[in-house]
């Protein structure tokens, strides 16, 4: 039809309906410790769009990137740096009223999308050097680079070195976090399923016969790397004023471990699997909270049943949970099986 | 003229530690194109066995506290470590990674870096992750000449770093089963056609890898005494980059490597710079994956279809 796009702005305003009304609803349940699960329902949030964004680059593309971490860390900053130096002293001239409530929203997807902006340069610069590098060697050049982002702002004084930048504003709320892991997951999905994704697919697959069949490995590599961490700077600037506080501490090799962790239980290259795979992993935590309380243990053993769990798992079922293929597409297997 | 020498003393001596580690780094990825994650972590533990074989060492010689520092003990808890971190190495190899030998690389990847963390908290969850004193050895002589001032500390990890690279140039070159080795390096699959059991032998690289990290974590509690669970990290990041730099698959590019990391580095630090120490290591690996993967003495591999 003519207007193909009136479907997809349809939807878009179904969905944004859909969560205004969560988000107000969501909180106003009589469940008991609600507020408890409600801070867990927004860090699940922020994990799909981190687990999603990384299924993009190592997924998707086949690259192995271990410097998540650094590129939520550059959103984070930034978008905080935009929020807390500009928009909320702009703010806090204006009287209060539906027009205020407006406008930090409005400043705040700004904030956001700067963050996610800065952080799709990160990954530019981050994804430049990936050329010429093969998996493992990627992998440790990536980790250096999500090292080396954080060392930078562990010594920039403005955004408060090892301190940490306090005083972030609290912007963050159920409809923000799940608009933008709806805009990752239908982004994800689009992508894969565009030119643009099969040349991920491919280059993933077999680089060299990608080549030879005139697929430009170098740029596609490059997009996955940039796309990947728009949005993992999205989830930075998400986290930041969730948090109302940053820390270069907050940005080590073990928060893109856990990352990693999501998509590779989820299976590498599954949307679907990664979105599982954060619920999981983000109640996991919580659940073994339980368990050291329980047992009365000394230190914390979350780690190590982590890692227990990770070797296990690649013994086991290396391809994760639902391997490269969709919810969808297995349901439908299924279904076609038990006639 | 002084400071310069006493760099260069400082930066072979712990490029020394360095080189050792990187050994294990370089051996494991020749045989089994794998960079072994936990390798730093193995060196950590190997510190560790120190510790607490001298607390054993104490109450088995009836000492109250700390052990008195003698060449006997020193010698004992070498060779505990050794032992403890051999058979991990060997365990590791068995249980972790065997089973991964023809899955795709990313699951090898995954897994040491699982095995590594699992050795990291799991030491902060069995040692408790405060640090540790590590006991003193062998007394602490100062030595003075040509104007810098050195402890003996410095000459022994050198004299004792050699003897083991010595000792591992001999196994590698001088006996059959470092023939073997070579060969297995070489070419895995036409190894094992010529009758070489490819599996002993690379749980023979695994633990001479895990043995030599477990020397170097003991020279390491000798010379810096507070260990902690996740000293490993930095150091055997350092060491990989010793590796890289010297050609990964290269034994003795992993010792050049070494030694020269450990020199810059302590230039680097002994310079205006000093707060970039920790970071050069890393940069030079940068600069070298980008410029010269192959390192200073790796060949380039044509990539075949």
């Amino acid at each position: 039809m003519r207007a193909w796009w009136l479907r997809d702005l349809g939807a878009l305003a179904l969905g944004i309906a859909v969560l205004v009304a969560l988000s107000y609803a969501l909180p106003a349940l009589p469940i008991q410790g609600m507020a408890y699960y409600f801070r867990i329902i927004i860090l699940i949030g922020i994990n799909i769009v981190l687990a999603v964004s990384l299924n993009i680059i190592n997924g998707h593309a086949g690259q192995f990137s271990l410097g998540h971490a650094g590129f939520m860390a550059v959103g984070g900053y930034l978008s905080a740096f935009v929020t807390y130096f500009y928009a909320n002293p702009f703010l806090d001239a204006l009287p209060a009223g539906p027009q205020k409530v407006v406008l930090q929203n409005v400043f705040f997807f700004g904030a956001l999308i700067l963050g996610g902006l800065s952080a799709a340069i990160a990954g530019y610069m981050v994804g430049l050097p990936s050329l010429r590098l093969r998996g493992d060697y990627l992998a440790i050049v990536t980790l250096g680079f999500g090292e080396m982002i954080r060392v930078v702002f562990l010594n920039i004084d403005k955004t408060g070195g090892a301190r940490g930048f306090s005083g972030v504003p609290s912007w963050t709320n159920f409809f923000w976090v799940y608009f933008f892991a709806m805009a990752t997951v239908v982004v994800s999905l689009r992508l894969v399923r565009s030119s643009v994704g099969r040349a991920f697919l491919a280059v993933r697959e077999d680089e060299i016969a990608a080549e030879a069949m005139g697929v430009n490995t170098t740029r596609y590599k490059v997009k996955a790397f940039v796309i990947g961490s728009f949005f993992a700077g999205i989830a930075g600037g998400l986290t930041a004023h969730y948090l109302a506080y940053l820390n270069p501490d907050m940005f080590k090799f073990i928060l893109s471990f856990e990352i990693i962790m999501m998509v590779v239980l989820g299976g590498l290259g599954s949307i679907s699997g990664s979105i599982l795979a954060a619920i999981i992993l983000t109640f996991l935590p919580e659940g073994l909270r339980a368990v050291k309380n329980w047992f009365e243990l000394k230190n914390d053993p979350r780690m190590v049943i982590y890692s227990i769990a990770l070797i296990v798992l690649m013994r086991t079922r290396p391809q994760g949970l639902f391997g490269r293929r969709e919810l969808w597409e297995i349901v439908a297997r299924w279904r076609k099986v038990a006639k | 003229m002084q400071t310069l020498l006493q760099n260069l003393l400082n930066g072979i001596a712990a490029g020394s530690i360095y080189a050792l580690i990187a050994l294990g780094y370089t051996m494991v990825y020749g045989i089994l194109k794998l960079i072994n994650f936990a390798h730093g972590d193995v060196f950590m533990l190997g510190s560790f066995a120190g510790y607490y074989g001298a607390q054993w060492y104490a109450r088995a010689t009836h000492q109250s506290g700390a052990p008195a520092p003698s060449w006997g003990m020193a010698l004992i808890i070498l060779l505990l470590a050794m032992v403890v971190c051999g058979l991990f190495g060997y365990l590791n190899e068995r249980i972790a990674y065997r089973p991964l030998r023809n899955a795709p690389r990313i699951a090898s990847l995954i897994t040491a870096i699982g095995v590594s963390f699992f050795l990291e908290y799991g030491g902060q969850f069995v040692f408790g992750a405060d640090p540790k004193f590590f006991p003193t050895l062998i007394d602490k002589h100062l030595i003075n000449f040509a104007g810098i001032t050195t402890t003996n500390y410095q000459i022994i990890v050198l004299i004792v770093a050699l003897f083991f690279m010595g000792v591992l140039q001999y196994i590698v070159y001088g006996t059959k089963f470092g023939r073997a080795m070579r060969a297995v390096s070489f070419n895995y699959e036409t190894a094992s056609l010529m009758g070489i059991p490819t599996d002993r032998i690379t749980s023979l690289t695994f633990v001479i890898g895990s043995v030599l990290a477990a020397v170097a974590g003991i020279l390491f509690g000798l010379s810096y005494p507070k260990i902690d669970p996740l000293m490993g990290i930095m150091p055997g990041l350092k060491a990989f980059a010793a590796a890289v730099l010297g050609g990964i698959g290269n034994i003795p590019g992993a010792v050049v490597g070494g030694i020269l990391i450990g020199v810059i580095e302590a230039f680097v630090g002994g310079s205006a710079y000093s707060s970039y120490r920790d970071g050069i290591a890393f940069v030079i690996l940068i600069v070298i994956l980008l410029f010269r993967p192959s390192g200073l003495f790796g060949r380039h591999q044509k990539e075949k279809v």
